[in-house]
């Protein structure tokens, strides 16, 4: 396990160099000058614009700028914003718990829903449920993702009027700074309950609507790795014991199901962030996922290329967990490349 | 039975593919004749009827079957002429795709040692970064067009063929074909081209039809950022993009055009599962 450990390593730093490297050549090929985007329509000396490109480390050659951006960043400087002029880090840790909140909640009701649903399916194959919840999950993973959001504001907001469209929040609320997740922190707030009920109606359609391609996968996996386990002959000793249906399909047989869900799980931090780009500009949610589009369009290069940088490593990190984990459960693995 | 035949009568008895298949043949006909199904000019620009709705509801008329847009335009004209814009992506998407990553997969996994290092450490990069703002970033140095936004979906989806050939070719190169034509003096070029490469297609065309999907979602998911399609095209996304502001008063032109995305796009994952299942002989019984 040690020895697996240290080889998966091995791999994640050249892939982790390999994204500073990306992060910043895509900046430097962005056409357009970062200065004189600074100074804006008015212009400004010659003298001047030096100054700011010295200010910035743009006038020294590339690879000292990269050795820079590789030197700061690993002691946790991420430079700082060019339309805000403030640290990276700094925004960067302010949105992330927002992005962090939305896509928990949405894998939260992937499995809360998908798992039980995929279980059925299995149980009560080629019957009319499995059919149509296949058809149903297919559907979901089909799911223009830009696009199920504005039909849920357009049913739930419009229409029903039941949900708020943009935000994470009432502003009325004013809730303490302690998780960054609202639902907790909501709580604490003088109002209580009433801020809390705020904060899930802002985030109850942005999660479903994120959730809703994971959600697909989690049922349809479920439904496939149960099938096989279904098969095993331990699960038909263990109604021979005569054990009940329900612990024999949910003991015995969900647990050793699990793992190929879990894994599938893990390896959806991607598919999240990918999602939280496209629902974050949907419901105006102030997370990562909005904040490096904005930066895109605002062409912030620190912001850019440091946002890259920091949702890869996440991704990295998060697969690499998940790859351990794997390996843990599934010493065979550990062999294979 | 023939490959063919077999094939056909293992495809035929999925319901799901055959409605795949129905629904991406539907949509690439009306590509194809999109100038002689569309009752008008998608740019034309009807005087007058802004925003009418759709024959089914209140204030709609035959006239403009799916009503029309915010500054006069019939609406299914445009949709019929986006099927072609989103066929066209997703074909296009796939071709530089497939191709690239092929040829990177069997380079990979023939040639082994440092060139597949080098292309497998390649490909976790691009996978490690979230495949929609690689996408942002590409179009962002390209510059806003149809084809640009191709580019940067298609470079996206290259890891996928990557791994994929290259894990076939590792299997089947090992293979006692293989081995022996190489001792009958078969070079590199022979043995990866007429040996290898027919034998790694069924998985290769599985994958393509799947990343019909994620082209056409991607770039219409950039189209919807405004990063795609410029306005006055009918591309699907773009033409939702435009629409939001209108979700109150005329929430059809939202609602039809994502209805298109996801028709065509579960039309082909049907068909890609079905593919996989008539193609993957350890599941014919």
């Amino acid at each position: 396990m040690i020895a697996y450990l240290f080889k998966r390593l091995a791999e994640i730093v050249p892939t982790l160099i390999g994204v500073t490297i990306i992060a910043f050549a895509l900046i430097r090929m962005i056409p357009g000058d970062p200065v004189l985007l600074l100074i804006g329509e008015r212009g400004a000396s010659p003298e001047v614009m030096a100054e700011m490109r010295a200010t910035y480390g743009l006038d020294k050659p590339l690879p000292v700028q990269y050795g820079v951006f590789v030197k700061n960043a690993a002691v946790g400087d991420f430079g700082e914003s060019i339309v805000s002029h403030r640290p990276v880090r700094e925004e960067f840790a302010e949105r992330f718990p927002a992005t962090l909140e939305l896509g928990i909640f949405a894998l939260v009701l992937a499995v809360l829903f998908g798992l039980p649903l995929g279980v059925l399916a299995a149980v009560k194959r080629n019957s009319i449920f499995d059919y149509s919840l296949m058809t149903t999950s297919l559907v979901g993973y089909s799911m223009p993702i830009f696009w199920w959001g504005l039909i849920l504001i357009l049913i739930f907001s419009v229409q029903l009027g039941w949900t708020p469209v943009s935000g994470r929040i009432d502003l009325a609320f004013d809730v303490p700074n302690w998780t960054g997740f609202y639902l907790i922190d909501s709580l604490r707030s003088p109002d209580g309950f009433a801020a809390f009920r705020s904060a899930f109606s802002h985030l109850v359609l942005p999660g479903i609507a994120l959730g809703t391609i994971p959600l697909a996968v989690v049922a349809r996996m479920t439904r496939s790795s149960m099938l096989e386990v279904l098969g095993e002959d331990y699960m038909r000793t263990a109604r021979a014991k005569g054990l009940s249906r329900g612990r024999v399909i949910f003991v015995h047989g969900l647990r050793n199901a699990l793992v190929p869900v879990i894994t599938v799980i893990g390896l959806m931090a991607g598919t999240i962030v990918t999602g939280a780009v496209l629902t974050e500009t949907i419901f105006s949610w102030p997370g990562i996922g909005r904040w490096l589009v904005d930066s895109v369009l605002q062409r912030d290069y620190p912001v850019i290329q440091s946002g890259i940088l920091l949702i890869s490593a996440i991704v990295i990190l998060v697969n690499f967990v998940v790859d351990l984990a794997y390996a843990w459960a599934n010493p065979r693995l550990r062999g294979a490349k | 039975m023939s490959g063919l035949k077999e094939f056909w009568y293992f495809f035929r008895q999925n319901r799901g593919a055959v409605a795949g298949l129905v629904l991406v043949t539907l949509f690439v006909l009306v590509a194809l004749f999109a100038p002689w199904i569309a009752p008008y000019d998608p740019a034309a620009i009807h005087d007058g009827v802004f925003s009418q709705p759709p024959f089914w509801a209140a204030g709609g008329s035959h006239q403009y079957w799916l009503g029309t847009d915010d500054v006069g335009r019939d609406v299914l004209s445009r949709l019929i002429y986006g099927a072609r814009i989103s066929m066209g992506v997703g074909f296009m998407v796939v071709i530089f795709s497939l191709s690239i990553g092929t040829l990177l997969g069997l380079l990979a996994g023939y040639a082994g040692g440092f060139v597949d290092k080098v292309i497998m450490r390649l490909t976790d990069i691009l996978m490690a970064l979230p495949s929609i703002l690689l996408a942002i970033v590409v179009v962002t140095i390209l510059g806003q067009s149809l084809t640009n936004a191709v580019i940067a979906v298609g470079v996206v989806v290259i890891p996928g063929f990557i791994r994929l050939v290259r894990a076939q070719v590792m299997i089947e190169k090992n293979r006692q074909y293989v081995v022996a034509s190489g001792s009958f003096g078969a070079g590199p070029g022979r043995q990866v081209f007429i040996n290898i490469l027919p034998n790694t297609l069924a998985p290769v065309i599985v994958q393509g039809t799947l990343g019909f999907s994620d082209g056409i979602l991607n770039v219409a998911a950039l189209g919807f950022l405004g990063l795609g399609a410029k306005p006055p095209t009918a591309e699907w996304g773009t033409m939702l993009a435009d629409a939001r502001a209108f979700i109150e008063s005329a929430p059809w032109l939202v609602t039809l055009p994502g209805l298109c995305i996801l028709v065509v796009v579960l039309g082909f994952n049907l068909l890609g599962d079905g593919l996989r299942d008539a193609l993957d002989p350890r599941l014919k019984k």
